[in-house]
């Protein structure tokens, strides 16, 4: 009961804070304009072709925006120490991370749904396969890429040069994930396949990594 | 207990000296792929051994987190980077080999592409090691190694669902896979010789882990003594 | 009040040939201790003398290299974390929010949902809870009051201040101290590290003074010019 009282109220105050200063969410989005607009002229793809081509496209532009976010997520917390406030309550750590996942959660959701409408324009796309497909995959996608960012975020404040660690711990981890969600969002967009068995993967990575995240939280953010 | 371990590098050696003549001059020479198939008596036990060493590692850290003890760590530390060698040995054999018999240097199947991805789960481990600063490194390690170790069945089942190319494994299998007699034999004296020079490494790594957990000790206590009253 | 009276039987904190490591420099040094109940504990030293270190590790933020804490009557700090207060040597707040919704969502983390937990620390303090500015927009003296309302805001048992009145005014810093006075005189025991001992000495029970990761001497009343080494000369 406590956990779920300071994940809400964890949550509430960083969509709060976010709200306010707007840090993570422009970065993010601008960051992820930039990323379409140069693939736009690197790739400049005819429509039968950014249809093969999207997925990965796609994906690597919300990849890379997200770790701008992800990045922002535990530097709030170092400001002022504050996370040193946390760690002396008895508070549950797993309240803030999962707080923490939610809150990167909806802000790169938020971040997919206003950039979906650009490489639809630029790339003029036009999906043969069902649209809440596509939905299903974002969804199951981006927690696969928050929920281990989160973690890695929090396990990378802890080193030098810490900015720069996240993606490369990241990343790695990431690829059989990356691989479902660009495959599976090709085989939509194109219908020339049937994404069930990249939907039920990750599905199966969100669960076991999520699972593994908890596990081990604590003991990273008591590392000291 | 050291001169134990004195013999068994003598032991190595002299087994690595006899595998490489097995593979090299006993074992025929494959009928279609000619001579370059002898990377094969490498390149196998090379992988077996980086599988080994990882798993090695990832019992190490799942000890470390939860005794804290800093032996697990160093074990973990030298299973990881000898890991690391035997796996780069890995992904540089199978494109020499695979250049001439398949026509390509590299292709995204699953074997290959696992190894791949162990390969850079294991050097974003090491840059952890490196990155992170005094009493937190070990925590977050052993973190991230068990990370890394869940990563790799998924990594494996992903890739062999999107394609695969690389030969099945030759041994055990039905009738067709078997090799050569002579070439098993050759096989399995390179899997023993390497699998021991990977322990020997490893615990030669470890005990220079071990030494200089020692040395930090031994300033820490003079920390201690000094200016003391 | 000086320290005259004796302690009761239980200490709160018992530090056991406590050891912290940096690499290779030893920040504490074989440190055995006992502070009892309901007294006000002032600790002194140079930079670098360990004080911050050894509030860290009572506060359960830091693990001891060796040695161990035992905190009113456990070794496990989490189960009395919610019996003790501590104030970081940062604000340890959040710059964005205000002073209120900043301490309401501390006081939820110690599952306290009333508002008016958070709007009686700030009183307490000084500091007036309608106040709608950011925190970021405070002095540093109202900054630090409100992290002190947030260290208590729990009524805890055991209060660690680390640096309570770095920056802060004399007229800030007097009203700090008459509240850690006040909240001392309701049984409740205080560990303040700090080097303007001056500003506290008024409601101080002991003087606990540090020198190269040890504790050198304590004492009941604060002898300014000492002869030894260490801690008098912070003395402002």
């Amino acid at each position: 009961m406590t956990t779920l009282s300071v994940t809400r109220a964890t949550l509430h105050k960083d969509l709060r804070m976010e709200w306010r200063s707007k840090d993570a969410i422009n970065s993010m989005l601008f960051f992820a304009l930039l990323v379409v607009v140069i693939f736009s002229f690197a790739f400049n793809p005819t429509a039968e072709e950014s249809r093969s081509i999207a997925g990965g496209l796609v994906w690597v532009a919300f990849l890379f925006a997200a770790v701008v976010a992800l990045n922002q997520t535990w530097a709030r917390e170092l400001r002022n120490q504050v996370l040193d406030a946390y760690r002396v309550s008895p508070a549950p750590p797993n309240a803030l991370f999962v707080a923490k996942a939610l809150g990167n959660f909806l802000f790169v959701v938020v971040l997919e749904v206003l950039m979906t409408p650009l490489f639809v324009v630029f790339y003029n796309l036009r999906s043969v396969g069902p649209v809440w497909q596509l939905v299903v995959v974002a969804l199951l996608g981006t927690w696969a890429l928050v929920v281990n960012g989160t973690f890695f975020a929090a396990l990378s404040i802890r080193t030098r040069s810490r900015e720069i660690m996240l993606p490369l711990l990241l990343f790695p981890i990431s690829i059989p994930a990356v691989l479902a969600m660009v495959d599976a969002t090709t085989s939509i967009l194109t219908g020339e396949a049937s994404p069930d068995f990249w939907i039920k993967m990750l599905a199966v990575y969100d669960l076991v990594f999520t699972a593994v995240c908890l596990l081990l939280f604590e003991s990273v953010l008591n590392a000291e | 207990m050291k001169q134990l371990f004195i013999a068994f590098i003598v032991l190595t050696l002299g087994l690595l000296a006899y595998s490489t003549y097995q593979a090299l001059y006993v074992a025929p020479t494959e009928q279609t792929m000619g001579d370059v198939q002898r990377i094969f008596y490498y390149h196998v036990p090379s992988a077996w051994t980086a599988g080994v060493c990882f798993l090695v590692n990832f019992l190490a850290s799942v000890v470390y987190l939860w005794k804290r003890n800093t032996a697990s760590d160093a074990l973990a530390a030298a299973s990881a980077e000898v890991g690391m060698t035997f796996c780069t040995i890995v992904l540089i054999t199978g494109p020499i080999w695979a250049r001439p018999v398949w026509g390509i240097w590299w292709t995204w199947d699953a074997r290959l592409t696992t190894t791949l991805v162990l390969w850079l789960i294991y050097v974003s481990y090491l840059m952890l090691r490196r990155f992170s600063a005094g009493g937190q490194t070990q925590v977050l390690a052993a973190a991230l190694a068990i990370f890394g170790f869940v990563d790799v069945p998924i990594v494996y089942m992903s890739i062999r669902w999107f394609r695969t190319q690389h030969p099945s494994p030759v041994m055990g299998g039905g009738e067709n896979s078997g090799l050569d007699p002579v070439m098993l034999q050759a096989f399995f004296w390179n899997l023993l010789s390497f699998t021991c020079v990977g322990i020997v490494l490893m615990v030669l790594r470890y005990r220079l882990q071990r030494l200089e957990e020692n040395v930090e000790a031994k300033h820490a206590a003079v920390a201690l003594q000094g200016g003391s009253r | 009040m000086t320290g005259t009276t004796d302690s009761p039987a239980e200490p709160v904190i018992v530090l056991e040939q406590l050891v912290k490591f940096f690499g290779r420099f030893a920040a504490l040094r074989d440190i055995s201790d006992r502070f009892a109940a309901g007294r006000l504990y002032v600790v002194l030293g140079d930079n670098g003398a360990g004080k911050s270190t050894l509030l860290r590790v009572v506060a359960g933020l830091m693990e001891p290299s060796q040695g161990s804490v035992t905190l009113l009557g456990t070794r496990k700090l989490r189960e009395v974390a919610h019996r003790v207060g501590y104030m970081g040597h940062a604000p340890l707040l959040y710059d964005e929010l205000s002073g209120m919704e900043n301490l309401r969502y501390f006081a939820g983390l110690y599952g306290l949902h009333n508002d008016s937990v958070g709007s009686n620390a700030m009183q307490m303090v000084g500091l007036d809870p309608e106040l709608l500015r950011r925190v970021g927009q405070y002095s540093q003296g109202m900054r630090q009051r409100l992290s002190l309302a947030r260290a208590v805001l729990h009524d805890p048992d055991l209060i660690l201040l680390d640096e309570p009145f770095s920056n802060v005014d004399v007229h800030s810093a007097r009203a700090m101290a008459a509240v850690l006075g006040h909240v001392r005189d309701n049984g409740k025991t205080i560990v303040v590290v700090t080097h303007q001992a001056a500003l506290i000495e008024g409601v101080a029970d002991d003087f606990v003074h540090m020198s190269a990761g040890q504790i050198v001497r304590r004492e009941a009343v604060l002898r300014r010019a000492v002869t030894t080494n260490s801690g008098a000369e912070a003395v402002r």
